[in-house]
């Protein structure tokens, strides 16, 4: 825990948009490159904006966390201000879709995106590993001080107790992903497989990336035209093979993958029920993303074939949905208790710097009563001043000592003490409070 | 002292699928390493229960069908910790740890002929028990194994998922290890039987006499060596062999059952 540090300096501000409030051509305006997000803490810290700095961008949000310099409501305003010169975008295009967050709201707020309750697929992954990588590029750069340091390994904290906790992100929510984890219930993990995709289009292009983020072994790819298969294989590290080879083709994969645009079927029950034969019945995992669909459904009946349509994905993507909705309470729950923490802690550093404080004026007080009242005691010498200026300062110490100590071993004492406005102005002028 | 063993083996089992049935449930590391340890205690308990009974009544556990009946509920439970070490998996342990509490809750419930004076036979003869037994439990384990595969292939084909698939093991580890168990139950058949005809050779002067035990536990070890090849085969890969594994318990269960009480003049309760 550190101490004395001014009260204000606690305080945190949030300026940001996400897909909420933003729409793409002023997200993609707002982004924030890996150059940028260091630029702008640079330019924020030395303006004398902010004292501490993280930018957090993503392709749904750029939000700029920070502990001000100025005062309270200022930092936001210069804030937008800023975000508008950085990116060059009219105040007036800007401004409707940011948000200003401030203290516990803001704290709240990071909370909950790296949870996963922010994000536009609910309970993603993706953006804890964000928040983690923002947060290390600003303590990299000596961006960040005490207090973001505290909010964001919270946050990292949250994040992983979300996921491990709750089933929030259990579930696949996208047909791509979904599919593989299917093929995953079949084979285990996907490092020894190997995989065919059909078609080279965009749909063709996630799948490649799902399969590629499961370390796939071997991925085979076919097209009509073989100079688009040759590009994605070029991408992926991928095989060609000829359109039409089916009986090499077929033998070799545990998946399977169609998304071709095309009215006539692709893959007919006897061409299966063949490579079924070749491949010594194998498993054979069928994903059909296609639409009209690519596969002869009948295919489904052949022994040690799983075939799902883009319709059974998406279903299953909606009964994931639900599922994810459900666990949104235990989530939030999460972030409640750890924002409880946190104002916890903050209050607690909060309430030492306002004893410094009152420690601070209560020497000076004393200062000044004992000038006042030993002039008039002449019997007393240098000596006995300087015995009694002790014992008063022993005092004052032993006064000021045990609630800091408490403050610093007891949680629920800190719980309690969320407000020290009161206690601030009950002791201190305006100059001394910090 | 028995009766305290028997309290604190019901008590880990059911603890243990507790924390079997959470893990499945939640997928949480932490309940998962619990059930495992819980299924520990229970083992460490239900031996010490064996062994009580066992020294109280003068015999060895498979004098009598409690005892048989508790020996297999603990050897299936040795067999299954050591499948999910090896396998590293342990939702199958939420389908097997109500069969182990099964026998050895039931095993109280029937007839209790303890009194009766028991003949030990000898070291050869309790391996032949023991090794036999073991084999039978391997084999309910494959069991279970394979109709998890059945029913897990029987949703993923009919594209019915519901919420059970997502926490249910890959079907190929299924199928895996249903094979290391049935494997494990090759071996201790084969052994534990070529070690009961070393023990009928010690107690009767000649290794081979007709009993119709014999011929149904040749019939299983056959079936499972055809399973097991089947297994790996084009054709049968799969939900067949799965379907064969089942079929072949059933004859387990008819050889531990319906043989012994009415056919074997020589195997009551093993």
């Amino acid at each position: 825990m550190f101490q004395g540090r001014a009260t204000r300096d606690m305080e945190i501000v949030l300026v940001g948009l996400n897909f909420r409030t933003a729409p793409l051509e002023v997200r993609e305006r707002v982004a924030f490159s890996l150059e940028q997000a260091q630029r702008a803490a640079e330019v924020l810290r030395t303006n004398g904006i902010l004292e501490e700095t993280l930018v957090l961008s993503t392709c749904n949000r750029s939000e700029v966390y920070g502990v001000h310099a100025l005062a309270h409501r200022e930092s936001a305003g210069a804030l937008s201000t800023f975000l508008s010169d950085f990116h060059a975008v009219r105040p007036d295009m800007l401004n409707p879709s940011l948000y200003h967050h401030y203290d516990h709201d803001a704290v709240r707020h990071l909370f909950r995106v790296s949870a996963g309750l922010e994000s536009m697929l609910l309970g993603e992954a993706e953006i804890l590993g964000q928040v983690r990588e923002a947060y290390l590029q600003a303590q990299q750069q000596h961006a960040t001080g005490p207090v973001l340091n505290r909010l964001f390994q919270a946050a990292l904290e949250i994040g992983k107790r979300v996921r491990s906790e709750t089933e929030l992100g259990a579930r696949p929510m996208g047909v791509a992903s979904a599919g593989m984890k299917l093929a995953e219930r079949i084979f285990g993990k996907l490092t020894e497989r190997s995989a065919l995709v059909l078609g080279a289009g965009t749909i063709s292009e996630q799948v490649v990336s799902q399969l590629r983020d499961r370390k796939i072994r071997t991925l085979y790819l076919m097209n009509r035209s073989r100079e688009k298969a040759e590009e994605l294989a070029l991408q992926c590290d991928g095989k060609v093979i000829e359109w039409g080879n089916w009986d090499a083709a077929l033998k070799l994969p545990d998946v399977v993958v169609s998304a071709v645009g095309t009215q006539e079927m692709v893959l007919s029950k006897p061409m299966l029920e063949k490579a079924m034969a070749a491949r010594g019945n194998r498993a054979l995992f069928l994903m059909d993303l296609g639409v009209p669909r690519n596969i002869d459904p009948a295919a489904a009946e052949i022994y040690n074939t799983y075939l799902y349509t883009v319709d059974d994905l998406t279903e299953i993507v909606q009964q994931n949905r639900s599922a994810r909705q459900s666990e949104v309470p235990k989530a939030e729950a999460l972030v409640e208790e750890h924002l409880a923490k946190f104002i916890s802690w903050q209050s607690s550093v909060e309430l030492i710097a306002v004893l410094d404080s009152l420690r601070e004026r209560l020497r000076q007080r004393r200062s000044t009563f004992l000038a006042e009242k030993l002039t008039s005691m002449n019997h007393l010498g240098t000596d006995d001043h300087e015995k009694i200026a002790s014992m008063m300062d022993e005092l004052i110490e032993r006064i000021m000592i045990e609630p800091a100590e408490r403050m610093r071993s007891e949680k629920q004492l800190r719980r309690k003490i969320q407000n020290l406005e009161a206690l601030r102005d009950l002791y201190l002028t305006d100059r001394e409070k910090p | 002292m028995h009766q305290t063993f028997v309290l604190l083996t019901v008590l880990a089992y059911l603890l243990s699928l507790g924390c079997y049935l959470q893990f499945l449930y939640t997928g949480k590391v932490l309940p998962g390493r619990l059930a495992t340890l819980l299924l520990f205690l229970g083992l460490a308990a239900h031996y010490l229960a064996l062994l009580y009974r066992a020294r109280a009544n003068h015999t060895v556990p498979y004098h009598d069908l409690q005892g048989s009946m508790s020996l297999f509920g603990w050897l299936l439970a040795v067999t299954y910790l050591c499948l999910e070490i090896y396998h590293r998996q342990r939702t199958v342990g939420a389908f097997v740890v109500p069969l182990i509490l099964a026998f050895f809750s039931i095993s109280y419930f029937v007839p209790d002929h303890s009194g009766t004076p028991a003949q030990a036979h000898g070291v050869v003869f309790a391996l032949h028990v023991t090794l036999s037994i073991l084999a039978y439990a391997a084999f309910a384990l494959s069991c279970v194994l394979s109709l998890m595969y059945l029913a897990e292939a029987s949703l993923l084909r009919s594209r019915k998922l519901g919420d059970v698939v997502w926490r249910l093991p890959p079907l190929e580890l299924l199928e895996r290890m249903s094979h290391t168990s049935v494997l494990v139950g090759l071996l201790t058949i084969t052994v534990g039987t070529a070690l009961g005809f070393v023990a009928v050779d010690r107690m009767t002067g000649q290794y081979w006499y007709y009993d119709p035990k014999y011929v149904w536990t040749l019939l299983v070890l056959v079936l499972y060596l055809v399973y097991f090849q089947l297994a790996r085969s084009t054709a049968w890969r799969g939900a067949r062999a799965s379907r064969l594994c089942v079929f072949n318990f059933v004859l387990v269960v008819l050889s531990f059952t319906v043989v012994n009480i009415y056919f074997s003049p020589h195997h009551r309760y093993f």
